[in-house]
């Protein structure tokens, strides 16, 4: 008679990937296996031995090894090990050794291949190599997120309105009217080709009800004069295969109410603001209007009290991390925007033109709730210290002021605009960077991920644009400079994975936490950077960067798509973690304890930061340091 | 019990066995009764056996089922662990099915000990019996054997308790203890797993114990002994 095996079966239904088969297949497992006990410190496995079963670990700790002998992984309780060697010619390919008393279950062979073969959930989880299955977790967040799945021309709700260029604001104001639109687009007609076609329109300009009031009434402009003479012309539009939340962004950023939609060149429709709405919650675009509204720094300070709660909503909703990134230095932006303009009406005008800029990862717009206020001034090249001297050392010192306030705190490393050496005038900044570039020693690397990664948010952030097109074309062509970047790069590593309460680092030791950012998202910009200078692209967002350098061609196939994915991953750890910080009203950090991730979050941290050791690899080999 | 004393002379009694007149299933255990001189732990094939029984009493209480797995020093092959439900002659006492949550309704159609101990012999056959705390699989197969078909039914066993005793309960600092009636280390089965890092197990049936009692006698060599040891030092 045969016996059955509740005790076994239920050990297994416990953890992945038993979990994923049905009871009664759980229990012919379970009465299929095999068990049996090492001691510590013995050797399970040694490489190239044969083997024939799926290995759980029931109970003590079991070391896994590469072929260098390097540790590999540590697992512990419900792990499993030997599917590589089974998958492949049924040779050990990474040694196995007990590191405690170890109890260890064998499923046979025969049994691994019907469980393979029949479910795929299992098959899934024991063949899918560590990034295959990040990429997976990463694709089911994205479908569950309408946000960023769903295009622009999901919401185009009315066909388009549109008036000839020749019409009359009266005309105009009119179709508006018998339409209910609140925006109107001025188009040139063309009639199809002779040869067949159909007709085409240009898009010429929009005109809003806000418009109206502002441009018309309110300046008594006739009614009978062309409506070309008040519309915007020449409007920022966006494709219709754009996602929705970039489309948000753009209106967040140029405060824009309506945006045209195009197909082809060809206008498609309008969307407003309220479309956006009805799929983003009114949070962070509520939140950047009332900054704009507010009046003083102590009601901006109040603002901020807000933050985090638009924060957590926008993780509940289920945005990505780089929309939620973008979202939150948007706001970031806006605080310094508004302390600007607050500070110009009180210091009066500035002198001389200056461009305010935003360093690190608000111009990366990778922004959490976490971050100093990294900051610097551009000034033009007509300062004269002397003169202008203290307006700027005032101007900057009332923005960090009240960035302090809102919650943003003066960086350590005092890299802000009140600091004398990151007040420089365009022709200094350029001499500044070309010398990091040109003689990149360890000092200027230091601060390398943040001055690299700049953004004008007030002034003349042409400018900045320059600027940055200017650092990026010089370090695209230095090989020097960029090797040492490379090597800067390499300086944070990831640890190797987790084991019960630790973290695990490669070389064996543990620790109790980690920080995500410095093990994890900062080490990955890093690394990002720099591919991105070596292909010349002025992108300074880790996505955006990744697009580019993906489609320069340089990466190991599929690699990019792995970064992306362990960067949204990381990032998105980072975020829930924050969001659970301020569900118990702690104060977020970028701080984790191995013991509150699930099973789930482990292995998938793992892979992520496996990922990234495997691209700190890379690096080192594609851009080699010779003195 | 002078047969379960490590001085019983198993070879006389083994060779004396061989000149009965046994059905033949028992002879057939017999003949090929694994126990020689030069047999070490590492080349002995093992099964663990375990009993649940009506009570403690072998000569009133009956054995209820019987679990068994066979094994090497390596590999416990779950896959071929057998497993008996027996229908007792006593009823069961409310206790003991507290113990092992076997009721008399799940017993009634179940075979007696005569119908199944053909096929319990045969899966004995050839290997070294492992038991945790003798008494009970030696006693409770003695009297039934010995009440159903009057024969005298003993074997040699390795008992993993015996062992655990051995290590745990000898030296001057135990005999002191146990002069003062002071607590001595326990040695019941999910005790000594313990000691060596075995897991416990929630679920108490005699498949699952005889499990327990194979992944401990594992332990117990890795830890104790080596491969090379003679059997013949162990059992009894």
């Amino acid at each position: 008679m045969e016996a059955e095996q509740i005790e076994i079966a239920e050990f297994l239904g416990r953890f992945p990937p038993f979990s994923y088969l049905p009871e009664n297949t759980r229990q012919r497992v379970a009465c299929s296996i095999e068990i049996g006990y090492y001691r510590e410190n013995t050797d399970i496995f040694t490489f190239g031995e044969e083997i024939h079963d799926l290995c759980v670990v029931r109970s003590g700790a079991v070391e896994i090894y590469r072929r260098n002998g390097n540790l590999y992984n540590r697992l512990s309780e419900g792990d499993v090990f030997g599917q590589l060697g089974l998958l492949m010619s049924n040779r050990v390919r990474l040694p196995a050794r007990a590191m405690e008393d170890s109890l260890i279950y064998f499923v046979p062979e025969a049994m691994f291949t019907e469980l393979c073969d029949e479910y795929e959930a299992f098959a899934y989880y024991v063949e899918v190599d560590d990034h295959r299955m990040l990429n997976k977790v990463v694709d089911d967040q994205r479908d569950s997120d309408a946000l960023s799945s769903e295009k622009v021309s999901s919401l185009i709700a009315r066909s388009l309105v549109t008036i000839p260029i020749g019409a009359t604001i009266r005309d105009a104001a009119l179709r508006m009217t018998e339409e209910s639109v609140s925006s109107l687009l001025i188009v040139e007609e063309y009639p199809p080709y002779e040869d067949g076609g159909d007709s085409r329109i240009d898009l010429v300009g929009i005109l809003t009800d806000r418009d109206l009031r502002t441009r018309v009434v309110s300046q008594g402009v006739d009614l009978s004069a062309p409506v070309v003479n008040v519309m915007t012309r020449n409007p920022k539009t966006i494709d219709k295969e754009t996602y929705i939340f970039e489309a948000m962004l753009m209106m967040l950023r140029f405060n824009l109410h309506h945006l045209p939609v195009i197909e082809r060149g060809q206008p498609i429709g309008v969307i407003a603001i309220s479309d956006i709405v009805r799929y983003e919650s009114k949070s962070s675009l509520y939140i950047v209007g009332l900054i704009h509204r507010q009046q003083n720094r102590n009601e901006l300070a109040l603002v901020s009290k807000d933050v985090p709660d638009c924060f957590v909503r926008m993780v509940r909703q289920g945005s990505s991390a780089h929309m939620i990134g973008s979202a939150m230095s948007v706001i970031g932006q806006s605080f310094k925007q508004r302390l600007l303009e607050l500070a110009e009406e009180e210091l009066g005008p500035p002198p001389v033109e200056y461009c305010y800029l935003a360093l690190g990862s608000m111009a990366r717009d990778e922004q959490l709730l976490i971050t100093d206020q990294d900051n610097a001034l551009i000034l033009s090249d007509d300062y004269i210290a002397s003169q202008h001297g203290a307006y700027f050392e005032s101007l900057a010192a009332f923005v960090s002021d009240g960035l302090n306030e809102c919650g943003y705190p003066y960086c350590t490393g005092r890299i802000m605009a009140t600091n004398p050496r990151w007040r420089k005038t365009v022709s200094e900044w350029r001499t500044c960077f070309s010398d990091w570039i040109d003689v990149p020693n360890p000092d200027a690397l230091l601060n390398c991920s943040i001055f690299f990664d700049l953004e004008g948010v007030w002034g003349r952030n042409d400018w900045a644009e320059e600027l940055n097109k200017f650092i990026v074309g010089r370090a695209q062509n230095s090989s020097k400079f960029l090797a040492s970047l490379a090597r800067n790069a390499l300086l944070r590593t990831p640890p190797l994975g987790f084991f019960k309460e630790f973290v695990m680092e490669q070389d064996g030791g543990h620790r109790r936490t980690i920080n995500l950012k410095r093990r994890g998202t900062a080490p990955l910009a890093d690394l990002i950077r720099v591919h991105a200078f070596a292909v010349g692209s002025t992108a300074r967002n880790s996505f955006e960067r990744l697009d580019d350098v993906i489609e320069a061609g340089i990466l190991p196939d599929k690699r990019g798509l792995d970064l992306k994915n362990a960067l949204e991953y990381l990032a998105m750890v980072r975020i829930h973690h924050q969001v659970e910080d301020i569900e118990l009203g702690e104060e977020p950090d970028n701080t984790i304890e191995p013991d509150t991730l699930s099973d789930h979050e482990r292995r998938n941290l793992k892979e992520a930061f496996g990922v990234l050791s495997n691209s700190q690899r890379f690096l080192k080999y594609r851009y080699p340091f010779s003195k | 019990m002078g047969r379960s004393r490590s001085d019983f002379n198993w070879h006389q009694y083994l060779a004396s066995k061989l000149e009965e007149d046994l059905p033949q299933s028992v002879m057939s255990f017999y003949r090929n009764q694994p126990f020689n001189e030069s047999l070490t732990l590492g080349a002995a094939e093992y099964v663990a056996l375990d009993f649940e029984t009506t009570g403690l009493d072998p000569e009133k209480d009956d054995i209820i089922s019987i679990g068994l797995v066979p094994f090497s020093l390596n590999r416990i092959k779950v896959a071929q662990a057998k497993h008996w439900l027996v229908r007792p002659s006593c009823s069961l006492s409310e206790e003991s099915v507290v113990i092992h949550g076997i009721t008399d309704s799940e017993l009634t159609d179940a075979p007696t000990l005569l119908d199944v101990m053909d096929e319990v012999l045969l899966a004995l056959e050839g290997k070294v019996v492992v038991v945790h705390h003798e008494f009970i699989e030696r006693e409770f197969l003695y009297h039934s054997i010995k009440e159903h078909l009057n024969i005298e039914l003993l074997f040699p066993m390795i008992d993993t308790m015996a062992i655990e005793a051995l290590q745990h309960r000898k030296g001057w600092r135990n005999t002191l203890k146990k002069l003062l009636n002071l607590r001595l280390p326990s040695i019941r089965l999910a005790d000594s797993r313990a000691r060596y890092g075995l897991p416990r197990y929630q679920l108490h049936s005699s498949v699952t114990d005889a499990i327990a009692t194979a992944e401990l006698l594992q332990a117990q060599v890795r830890y104790l002994y080596s491969e090379q040891a003679l059997l013949s030092g162990i059992w009894r």
